[in-house]
Order: C-alpha cells, then structure tokens, then sequence
C-alpha cells in the first residue's frame, strides 16, 4: 500500500505564525493563556488563549475565514503543490466556525468550506469534518482517506476554531471552565481553558518523512456530554492503530489532557487498558488551551517537530499525578530516540480517536 | 463490494412526537433530544437490524448535512440574552446525533458527521466507502438529516453493508433512492 505522508504543514496561533515559532515556544514552556474580563461581551471573566484579531483579519473576510485561508495558504505553499488542480482536494475541521455572526449571516460551516476552496480557485467540494473535539484528528484521518480511495494526489487539511460569546457561555454553563490556567492530569485540574489557533496539513503519497500511518474513531456509546468510566472507545481507538506496532517504538502519546476532572480519568484507564504506562504521555492545553476544531492538527505538527528534535514536550501546568492510573505524565522536556507517536483524542457525542505517526521505517 | 441492506426517510413537516409514540414509546430521553437527533434517532429505530441493543464495535454511525446543528444552534444563541442553557448548548455540535444513535443502539464502532454545501450522491457515497477502509467495520448507517428549523427538514437514511445480498451501494441506486 502507498504511504500517505505529510508534506506541508502551517500554525497560527498567539505563540507564532510558523511551526517553527510555535515549537519553540513550547519548548520554552510559554503559553498565550491570560484571564478576559468583558471580553466577546460575556459576564464572568474567563481564561482563554487569544489570536491578534486585527492582524489576522483579512478585508472583506470574517476572522475565521480569514486564518483557515492563511493556514491553508502557509501549508499548500510549504509543501509546493498546485491548489487548483481538479486532483487536490479540502477538507476543513472546526466545531462551530463563524457562529459568531449566527445573528446576522449565514454561517452555515459549509460555506466557510466553500470560501476556502474558492480562495484557491479548487473546483471540489470542500468537506467539513465536525465531530466535536476530535475534529482535527478525524480531519487528518479523512485525509489520508481520500488519498487511499484513489483520484487525489493531495489534501490539504485545515483545522480552525476561534471563540465567541456563544462558546465561552456554553463552557461556563457546562461549569467546564477553569478559572486559572489549566493542569492536565493534575491533582488540582478543575477544567479546561478555550484556545483560538488555525493548523494545516497537506497530505500526499511519498517513502520519506512523516507517514500518518493509521487512525480510528469509536464511540463509547455511553453518554451524550460525559466520557466513558472504562475509556471504552478511547481504549478501543488505541487498540486498532497498535494492533501492528510494539508499544516500544512509540516516543509519546499525546493526549487529549483538556484538564477536567472526568477527561483526564478516562484516558488514563485508556492508556492503562492499551497496555501503555511506560509510554511517556504529554498534553499541550496547558500551552494552548483547548482550540476545538484546530487541537488535533496543532498539536499533531507540533509532536512532529518534537520527535524531529528528539524530545518529548513537557506538559505545561502538570507537577502532581492526579488520575488513578500510573500514566508516565511528563511534567519536563524528555529525550527520546523513537520514531513513532500516537494522538489522541475524546470529545461530545461520545466520539474518541487515535491517530499513528511514523517515520524512518519505526518498528511499527 | 457495498450492498443496501434498507432505507428509511422521514418526510418534511412529519409530526415526530406523533412518529415516535407510534413506533417506540419507553426511550423518555427522545424528549431531550433537538430535532436533527429526533429524527436521526427516529431514522435509526427504522433500519436498526436483531439482535438489538447488544454492543457491537462493526457498525459505524455516519451522518450528513449542510446545517449541521444550526437549528439548534438558534436555540441556544436565544438562551444566552437570559440564561445560557447547558441542556441546549450540549446539543450544538453536529456529531451529536451520531452519539445518541450509538448509545440508543450500543453502537461502538465509529461515529463521525460531514457538513457539506448540498447533498450529492457522488461524495455521499465516497466519503461513505472511505469509511470501510477500516477494517473493523463491517456495517454503517448513513444518513442525510438537513434541519433547516424544526418544521423544514430532509431526512433519509441508509443502512449499508459489506457484502450482503442488497443492491449495490453506488452513486445510480443512491440516487434512485432517494429521488423515489
């Protein structure tokens, strides 16, 4: 079977406009998190990373349009292929788009894709991906899809998410939101913080670099707006793209880690089921907060770059264990000589995914 | 090859509350439910095949739309100007009907929803066969359910299948199909 590879990557996000900004950013343990008071006009103040809204806005374009057309421009000119061509295709991820403007324009995702295939002059019909908080990975792992189903040389995936009064009130009204900087895994995580990013991916067929290797999607089956008590579908994800790979080759697992109390549990028990607690585990919310739509393609490119570099990035807010299993969270900058991870990620609706990333022939 | 093993619709203006006494009647969580998930979940009671309620990881969830959770997404734009409400926001995401259509059935397999600009045969059914590239699912119900409001809606559903003695699950019988 061909490989499907990764041949272009972009971020925009508060700590940078390349992957290269971003990356070492993290390294330096920054992060763009501070506390809004008034801010998209919502009463209680809230943490939040934030974009440079007048930077990024192009004329006649919303916010958000405006930075999935720029990532999407970054990745496609990075990876040096033809936008237009009948045999590239888009695919979007975000969860709620332009829903700021839910009063006064049609803001119907759909559209948001059609205006990114149009700003390329590409005559497909551009696919949104909106399966709650794993988006972004089911995004990429649709990618690689397309490639595989024959007719498509290229895809380039763009996840996006920028917040609004309607998210922020929805979080607060979940009791979601943490008051202060979030702690994934921590004995004293109380919640997740929102993040505003755009990421993009152009995929293709090659032998070198970044191979996405294998993903999966499983539901728990279980509840609407709470995760599994056993990581069913998280644990069942796992299981499906390791089933060919030695948990010895794997450099981390980059978690979902949103820091609420009931997200963290579960995906411990995952990774305990999945016979992966002497994997190193990090979580960049910490970082970047919860950027929704964006989160699995940004911290997809950044757990590239970390294994490029031949570290394991620390997990920004963690210090002290705080889920029942023996995860091998890693509070600090690690080493590693490995050539494979796996993302995951958990969302709304029940939905888990798992994604395997490899390069250089890794033994899996 | 993929077979059609049956189908469902729901028409336009159809009264749920009416539909859901007739053909289910002790699932009180319905009541919860916006109206994309009543009639995702309405159109799964149709297709959904014995032995039932047994967990089964094969059967994947897949649905489609162009307004994804929009109609919804009004109703809780409203809750904000008082009081934001966590039962409605809940709701906003389009992958939700996926969720309540998995838990109803004890579907563990994949769930995933597409927004699309308009219904196409052609990428329906190809974003549908991508689907089966995993190897763990052996099934999937797929859907269009399209709210424009709570009283304007498109709703039909497919319950697809490798191999099988259906007629084949391509772009001319998905098509046929639906335009019946």
């Amino acid at each position: 079977m061909k490989k499907v590879v990764c041949i272009g990557e972009s971020i925009l996000s508060p700590l940078g406009a390349t992957p290269a900004e971003n990356f070492a950013a993290v390294c330096r343990g920054e992060s763009a998190l501070r506390r809004y008071e008034g801010m998209f006009g919502v009463k209680e103040p809230f943490v939040a990373s934030l974009m440079d809204r007048e930077r990024w806005t192009a004329p006649g374009r919303t916010f958000f349009d405006s930075i999935v057309i720029e990532a999407a421009r970054r990745a496609v000119e990075a990876a040096g292929i033809d936008p237009a061509s009948p045999r590239t295709a888009f695919v979007l991820s975000t969860i709620k788009g332009n829903v700021e403007y839910i009063e006064t324009q049609d803001v119907t995702l759909a559209c948001s894709a059609r205006r990114l295939a149009e700003a390329f002059g590409n005559p497909n019909p551009a696919v949104v991906v909106s399966n709650a908080c794993i988006s972004g990975l089911a995004a990429l792992l649709q990618g690689r899809r397309i490639l595989l189903g024959g007719g498509f040389d290229h895809v380039v995936v763009v996840g996006a998410e920028v917040q609004s009064r309607f998210i922020v009130t929805g979080f607060q009204s979940l009791k979601a939101l943490s008051e202060a900087p979030c702690k994934p895994f921590d004995a004293r995580r109380d919640g997740l913080n929102l993040g505003e990013a755009a990421a993009a991916v152009v995929l293709g067929f090659g032998d070198e670099g970044w191979e996405l290797a294998d993903g999966a999607v499983r539901n728990d089956a279980n509840h609407i707006s709470g995760p599994s008590r056993t990581g069913e579908g998280s644990y069942k994800a796992l299981r499906h793209v390791l089933r060919n790979c030695s948990p010895d080759a794997l450099a981390f697992v980059n978690v979902h880690g949103t820091s609420t109390l009931y997200n963290d549990e579960m995906e411990s028990i995952a990774i305990d089921r999945a016979g992966l607690l002497d994997v190193p585990v990090n979580a960049l919310k910490g970082v970047f907060g919860h950027t929704m739509g964006a989160a699995g393609v940004l911290e997809s490119i950044l757990s590239m770059h970390a294994v490029d570099a031949g570290v394991v990035l620390p997990t920004r807010g963690f210090s002290e264990p705080g889920v029942s299993r023996p995860v091998k969270v890693s509070a600090t900058m690690g080493k590693t000589t490995k050539q494979a991870f796996v993302k995951l990620l958990s969302g709304f609706g029940g939905v888990n995914g798992a994604l395997l990333f490899r390069k250089g022939g890794a033994g899996c | 090859m993929l077979t059609i093993r049956s189908f469902a619709s729901i028409p336009g203006g159809t009264d749920l509350t009416a539909l859901y006494r007739a053909r289910v009647g002790d699932y009180p969580k319905f009541f919860k439910m916006d109206t994309a998930c009543k009639l995702g979940f309405l159109l799964a009671e149709q297709l959904a095949d014995a032995p039932r309620f047994e967990p089964r990881e094969d059967r994947a969830v897949l649905m489609f739309s162009t307004c994804g959770s929009l109609c919804n997404d009004r109703h809780y734009e409203e809750s904000v100007r008082d009081f934001p409400s966590p039962s409605l926001f809940v709701y906003t995401l389009p992958n939700i009907i996926t969720g309540e259509i998995a838990i109803r059935n004890k579907y563990a397999g994949e769930t995933s929803a597409y927004v699309l600009e308009r219904f196409t045969p052609e990428t329906f059914v190809a974003l549908v066969e991508q689907a089966f590239q995993d190897g763990d699912t052996g099934s999937a119900l797929c859907g269009w359910v399209d709210c424009r409001a709570d009283d304007d809606f498109t709703a039909f559903a497919f319950l697809v299948e490798r191999g099988g003695t259906g007629m084949e699950f391509n772009v001319e019988n998905v098509y046929g199909t639906v335009s019946q």
